[in-house]
């Protein structure tokens, strides 16, 4: 339609125009909408933290802070350290990101019960972002579906930071949608088979030819 | 004349000269005027003979779209003459020479971006001239841009334009970071030129050359066959021009090594994807380009965790450059190519120490890994960080702080801000891996263990070792790009309850690979057999 201009998404200015600081404003306020309709976009993210790097005075620490917080929820991802990456190292020294890096920190070395305890006593960081809690949580549920075949009622707990009966009503939904089962009446969980708990599901590369290879043969064996 | 790609456009072209430019019609007058200059000479105002020759020459070749003949003086009789004639100090200015070759723009920007090259190389440039090569590549890309220029140039020379300009601009950060030692000048003339050498502005530049030349659109479309550029090395044998198209490819890696030094991998390595590096292009045509990709695309995976393809990458080019860096020792690239070797080399020791998989790793390079690194190697299995610490400042690139600083605060030198923060975020990486060395070796000892018996062979308690197990199945295994989850871990496990299961890693023999190879051997010999003719 002549005329008619196409709204054009931050996806797209990203992919376009991603060195004009002019679009500072729009990747901050995306920041917010991410958090508000828990989406999350790295690039965007990074595109915003790079133009912070050329002119830092712009550097909002509470849109940074939010960023972070959606970083960690991307976990097992490493876009927490490519955000830190590009934070002036002073500023990684003050609040709130001392306190986030603490959290990555406990994250990336599994250290779940310390990370809880000290999410706890962060709550005004972490509760603006929604679906931090759930994010977390389904990061642990990974690193131990990586890991264990059947792993102890009370580390699933430590991990998920969920005890008593809200932990019977989790594992209960995980019974009945996601194959979970439980054994040793309700004291040992028994997590679906994967290629990383089941080692011998792997397919071994070792013994499978590429096709191309074969196909050099075809001229010979035809 | 005719650009025969055979000869040394070649993948295999060293790049080098040989004494038999002596012989070359630029120099037919003679050596007189290659004795070194008396002391007081005026290079600036006074241009010898020969090297009136020399851009007479130059700027017939480039009219005539001669490549091999471009290639020759620009690799060749240029460093001949700068060595000759300029060793420490400037070749004529660009007015002294510009009436001999019709005073063409476009010659001019070329000498000109030549002129500030050995500047930088040979010299310490002022701000002036710093300023001065700014403008020349705006000029210059400017023309390339939007100009229509109609010339061929050897590939060389056009990868040293995009890495030059990079260089400089790197320098120029390096350079407006310390500010001790400036004098009220300098301070006074940094202030006025926030444009010059602006990040912004060298990252639109290299973007503009990607998106006029449509570098993404051709690399594509070769895919299907539609075209070709990598064929002919992004030559244009049908009369055109390559300038456009080959400044935005190489534009691309430049993309890829600005954001590195700027610490931000993800975007690096996502600017890279239209180049498949285990594919031929045209990157392979130029060492240095092909030694630039892979050092900035292996050492972006190391810090993204991607231990497997930082490896792979680096073993390719290092076994490259053992093959063929014979070839290159009289080029001016030289020093630079063994420099690099030698930090991929400490790149390698540092992806190994954390990911151990030696059968990636080429017998040559291993061979000569060990030499250089078998005992730092096993430091850094130990978790030595000072080792990781003393290799990863010598190999990492120089990384940039790139926006202006506040010239009304006190003065301070920041130039080390930005390699600082990359190295401690890469040490904290280090430490969280601290006990992933023990559990693999100890792994390696047993197909079943309990929890107890490793935690106390480990010297921790349960719950440590526990929290041990799953850090190191976190930190070995990848997420891809499409969500799957990739694992790099030469020894894996599973735990079930209180035991530990590792996994059975002997690797099976490829029996599939020997009979086909074999099977196509035979089939050769058996096709010779009927060629021969009894008499």
């Amino acid at each position: 339609m002549p005329g008619a201009q196409v709204p054009i998404t931050i996806e797209q200015l990203v992919a376009l125009n991603p060195y004009n600081p002019d679009i500072l404003p729009d990747l901050e306020n995306y920041v917010e909408e991410q958090v508000v309709t828990q989406t999350y976009s790295l690039d965007a993210n990074l595109c915003l933290l790079r133009l912070y790097q050329f002119q830092p005075a712009r550097l909002d620490v509470r849109i940074v802070a939010r960023m972070l917080v959606k970083a960690l929820m991307a976990l097992p991802a490493t876009d927490f350290n490519l955000c830190m990456f590009l934070i002036p190292e002073r500023l990684q020294m003050e609040e709130p990101f001392l306190t986030l890096a603490t959290l990555a920190h406990f994250l990336e070395t599994a250290h779940f019960r310390e990370f809880w305890d000290e999410a706890n006593r962060n709550r005004d960081i972490l509760e603006v972002v929604p679906g931090f809690e759930q994010a977390i949580q389904g990061y642990a549920i990974h690193v131990l579906s990586i890991t264990y075949q059947r792993l102890p009622r009370s580390i699933l707990a430590e991990a998920i930071n969920v005890e008593g009966l809200s932990l019977d009503k989790f594992l209960e939904y995980q019974v009945n949608n996601n194959g979970w089962t439980l054994e040793k009446g309700g004291q040992l969980v028994v997590l679906p088979a994967n290629e990383d708990n089941h080692p011998v599901l792997r397919k071994s590369s070792a013994d499978s030819i590429p096709l191309e290879h074969v196909a050099r043969l075809f001229p010979v064996l035809g | 004349m005719a650009y025969d790609a055979g000869g040394y456009g070649g993948r295999d072209y060293g790049g080098g000269y040989d004494d038999s430019y002596d012989d070359r019609p630029e120099f037919r007058d003679g050596f007189r005027d290659l004795q070194p200059p008396e002391p007081g000479f005026d290079s600036a105002n006074y241009v010898p003979d020969v090297v009136k020759t020399f851009v007479v020459y130059m700027y017939r070749h480039i009219r005539e779209k001669n490549v091999y003949e471009i290639h020759q003086m620009y690799e060749g009789s240029f460093q001949k003459l700068s060595e000759r004639l300029f060793k420490q100090s400037n070749w004529p200015a660009v007015e002294m020479i510009a009436p001999y070759v019709d005073n063409d723009h476009v010659f001019c920007l070329l000498y000109k971006e030549m002129w500030f090259r050995h500047l930088y190389a040979r010299l310490q440039p002022t701000i002036e001239q710093r300023c001065d090569s700014w403008d020349n590549y705006c000029n210059l890309f400017q023309v390339i841009l939007h100009g229509n220029v109609n010339m061929q140039l050897p590939n060389q020379w056009l990868w040293d334009m995009v890495d030059e300009f990079i260089y400089q601009f790197q320098s120029f950060c390096q350079y407006r970071a310390k500010l001790k030692q400036k004098t009220d000048h300098e301070l006074a003339f940094l202030r006025q030129i926030d444009e010059v050498w602006n990040v912004v502005g060298v990252l639109n530049y290299l973007q503009a050359l990607i998106e006029k030349s449509m570098i993404l659109q051709i690399l594509d479309e070769e895919k299907d066959g539609n075209l070709t550029f990598t064929a002919t090395d992004g030559y244009d044998y049908h009369g055109g021009t390559n300038v456009l198209k080959v400044l935005g490819y190489f534009s691309i890696v430049g993309l890829l090594r600005v954001h590195c030094l700027l610490g931000d991998y993800q975007s690096g390595l996502h600017a890279l994807l239209p180049i498949d590096i285990n594919q031929p292009g045209v990157f392979n045509t130029v060492i240095g380009c092909q030694i630039t990709t892979i050092y900035y695309y292996g050492f972006a995976n190391l810090m993204l965790r991607r231990y497997l393809d930082a490896i792979k990458s680096f073993n390719q080019v290092l076994l490259y450059i053992f093959k063929t860096k014979q070839y290159h020792q009289r080029s001016s690239q030289y020093d630079q190519i063994l420099k690099k070797n030698e930090q991929m080399y400490a790149l390698l020791a540092i992806s190994l120490s954390l990911c151990p998989h030696p059968k990636l790793v080429d017998e040559n390079v291993n061979n000569q890994l060990r030499e250089k690194y078998a005992e730092k190697m096993l430091r850094m299995q130990h978790s030595d960080e000072a080792m990781f610490d003393e290799l990863f400042s010598y190999a990492c690139p120089k990384f940039i702080t790139p926006a202006p600083p506040n010239y009304d605060e006190p003065l301070v030198n920041f130039n080390q801000d930005a390699y600082r923060l990359q190295l401690k975020l890469f040490l904290s990486e280090v430490r969280q891996q601290q006990l992933l060395s023990s559990i693999r070796s100890f792994l390696k000892l047993y197909t079943t263990i309990s929890i107890a018996k490793l935690a106390s062979f480990m010297d921790v308690d349960e719950p440590t070792l526990r929290v041990a197990l799953l850090t190191y199945k976190h930190k070995t295994h990848v997420i891809n790009n499409d969500g799957s989850v990739l694992s790099n871990a030469d020894v894996d496990f599973y735990v079930d309850d209180d035991m530990v299961h590792i996994a059975d890693t002997k690797t099976t023999k490829r029996f599939g690979d020997y009979f086909i190879r074999h099977i196509s051997k035979f089939d050769e010999i058996i096709n010779d057999l009927d060629r021969v003719q009894l008499e």
